[in-house]
């Protein structure tokens, strides 16, 4: 009887470490792939590759600083979209939700500055930010829930018309008049930039710290959490248990697009001082990597906005060293997820192969 | 006053590449794979072309160049890449069965990484004098067209002052549809993506087709990149000029509610849009042009939801769109 060569079949839960050495082992093998591609088109050795790249981040304490800010933007998106995906809802509209709520915060800083006192100005900028970005989220689960309209595509869509609507202000309060940009708002009166502690950077790693932990306890000990879990793993046991569904996703997804706002406040407030179509920079999507790559874990999701931030910063030391193009840490970054999004399935599965001489019937 | 003449032959051009993008990104989906990663495809196509056509450029001189081959090298570069990527799609999301959503994330960082890397590098990779890339000789013959369609006056001007690829773009769009409802592959790649689970049962190789379509479909949406930067960018490379013109492609599959023929028109449609506010007259008041760019998102999300209202069974997604199938998991 012909027997295929090997059959695939799901594994059992692997020990952990099991799981992160396959992991580890990826990633290893990117590395090399990635040195190897920088040889090619640098010329270096690489061993030089490696080296660089973490000068990227660790050659000065600014470097070192700049890299944990990045990280922790890049984690307040992650952390923002991660509740709705635990429902298996796919808000990849990130970007859209940082953009406006970015904005919301600069109408403010540019409508009521030197009006209110900084702290007032703060707080409303802060709730505006989170309103804005709430409603931005909540408009696509509003009709997921009701009428179960694709949320992947509504939410994609909404970035751009967040991105439009972010043009279309960067017109109306443009600064010098005739750049069609906003520029740095409130250069010398600073009225609406977010506090200094210590240094420039140390405000947003602290709010984002919090957030981890705020977010992964609200997902593992909270009974919101307990029922978008429930949701994720299937709608008809979540109805059948008398968990009203339509409510877990707009109210998860509010949270989510909140949680972006939030993201955009710290870039407009804290960060930039301005606001441009660019401001998100495609954090809403790298998001969504590294949501997944960390299985949803908030925990785990230090670890891969580390590793994405890590690389990227370690990428542009090489192509302003080599007068590349900053695109190179693009590439970089795309090889590595490549390689591990292929590892999970060494993860998930396992390839039994056809045993030699093993006789049917015996 | 709105200049019609000089408006629709510009909307149809800037509605070919979404038209091909279109076509690509709907056959991939009725495999049901949601190639999120389109606008990467189209980013590779368009810059695998770009080198193939400089390489050549740099190699002959442009009164000797070969018309076959300067059409035929960035062909087959841009087929090749977006081939290539469409590859790297269906490896990791139908044999390693990853998901759809991030593997097209990834794709599309690394494609449009990919295609301004070599834009803007390429010049000194490869040790060259020119400042920028200009494929003027190149873009003479992809935006050559008939000869007699400058004394047609206006029925020449709107139907056939395009170059080539314009024509196969509508083509290729004709041939889908039929080949998806009046053949049996289109059926059978139709019941694949509707539910795979049947359609593997009654012997038809889910792997094979879903392979087959995700990688012709890039290949198609590839093409809509190298028209973009040889025909429609007059052969110069810009990073970042093809914006998110492959975003707007994936709409526009929702806008034809999966239908490749409607997106022929819609393309056009699409395209008008997307240049409206250059035809409407606004003043000094810049800024509401940025609200008409607006338009083909705004009404991209109505179309979806008023499907999604309807349930009108004919104008569904397919119905396992995005969700992976393992045929050990019955």
């Amino acid at each position: 009887m012909h027997e295929p060569l090997f059959h695939i079949s799901k594994r059992g839960a692997l020990p952990w470490y099991r799981a992160w050495l396959i992991r580890g082992l990826a990633l290893l093998a990117a590395l090399v792939l990635c040195a190897v591609v920088t040889t090619l088109l640098t010329g270096i050795n690489p061993l030089q590759v490696y080296v660089t790249i973490f000068k990227g981040s660790f050659a000065s304490s600014r470097r070192f600083w700049d890299m944990l800010q990045r990280l922790s933007i890049l984690l307040c998106v992650s952390l923002a979209v991660t509740p709705a995906f635990r429902m298996r809802f796919w808000n990849i509209g990130g970007e859209g939700q940082v953009l406006v709520g970015g904005l919301a915060s600069a109408a403010c800083m540019i409508l009521l500055g030197g009006k209110v006192p900084d702290a007032g100005l703060i707080a409303l900028m802060t709730v505006s930010a989170m309103v804005a970005g709430a409603i931005w989220g909540g408009i696509p689960a509003v009709f997921k829930a009701r009428w179960g309209t694709n949320e992947t595509l509504f939410t994609l869509m909404m970035n751009y018309v967040a991105i439009q609507l972010v043009r279309y202000f960067s017109v109306v309060w443009e600064s010098p008049k005739g750049s069609g940009s906003i520029g740095v708002i409130n250069p010398s009166t600073h009225w609406g930039w977010l506090p200094e502690i210590g240094n420039a950077y140390f405000l947003k790693v602290l709010v984002v710290a919090l957030l981890t932990i705020g977010v992964y306890i609200y997902l593992n000990y909270s009974k919101h959490g307990y029922e978008i879990a429930v949701v994720g793993e299937s709608e008809r046991t979540a109805r059948y248990v008398g968990i009203k569904v339509e409510k877990v996703i707009i109210r998860t997804m509010l949270l989510s697009g909140a949680l972006c706002g939030i993201a955009g406040l710290l870039l407009v407030g804290g960060t930039d001082h301005t606001i441009t179509d660019t401001t998100a920079g495609g954090r809403g999507f790298t998001a969504v990597m590294v949501s997944w790559l960390a299985k949803f874990n908030p925990v785990w999701m230090i670890l891969t906005s580390f590793l994405l931030v890590f690389l990227g910063k370690g990428a542009e030391q090489i192509s302003s060293q080599f007068q590349l193009n900053q695109s190179f840490s693009d590439i970089l970054t795309g090889i590595i997820l490549f390689f591990i999004i292929g590892s999970e399935f060494f993860i998930n599965y396992q390839i039994n192969f056809r045993k030699s001489g093993d006789k049917e019937g015996k | 006053m709105f200049d019609i003449l000089s408006f629709l032959p510009r909307a149809v051009m800037q509605g070919i590449p979404l038209l091909l993008g279109s076509t690509g990104e709907t056959l991939t989906e009725k495999s049901g794979n949601l190639n999120l990663g389109i606008p990467g495809v189209m980013y590779v196509g368009a810059i695998c072309g770009v080198i193939g056509s400089f390489l050549y450029e740099q190699k002959v001189p442009a009164d000797q160049m070969n018309a076959v081959l300067a059409v035929g090298i960035p062909m087959v570069c841009c087929l090749v890449g977006s081939l290539l990527m469409g590859l790297l799609y269906c490896f990791l999301t139908v044999t390693l069965r990853a998901n759809q959503n991030v593997t097209g994330l990834a794709l599309t960082t690394f494609g449009v990484g990919f295609g301004n890397f070599f834009g803007g590098s390429i010049i000194k990779l490869v040790d060259s004098e020119v400042p920028s890339i200009v494929l003027s000789a190149t873009n003479r013959y992809f935006s050559a067209s008939l000869p007699f369609a400058s004394k047609l006056g206006v029925v020449g001007k709107v139907l056939f002052s395009y170059g080539f690829l314009a024509y196969i773009a509508v083509i290729i769009a004709i041939i889908a549809s039929y080949v998806l409802n009046r053949t049996r592959t289109g059926l059978h790649l139709r019941a694949v993506g509707e539910n795979p689970q049947t359609a593997d049962a009654a012997g038809i190789n889910v792997v094979k087709y879903k392979y087959m379509a995700t990688c012709l479909g890039s290949m198609i949406a590839g093409l809509g990149g190298l028209y973009y930067v040889m025909d429609y960018a007059a052969g110069i490379w810009s990073n970042n000029a093809f914006g998110d013109r492959g975003w707007l492609a994936i709409a526009l599959v929702i806008f034809t509610v999966w239908k490749p023929s409607w997106g022929i028109l819609s393309s056009f449609l699409f395209g008008g849009l997307y240049i409206l506010h250059q035809y409407i007259p606004s003043g000094m008041n810049l800024a509401v042009k940025e609200l008409y760019k607006m338009i083909p998102y705004v009404v991209t999300i109505i179309v979806l939801i008023i499907t999604s209202m309807r349930n009108k069974r004919e104008s569904q997604p397919p119905a396992s769109l995005g969700l992976p199938y393992f045929r050990e998991e019955r």
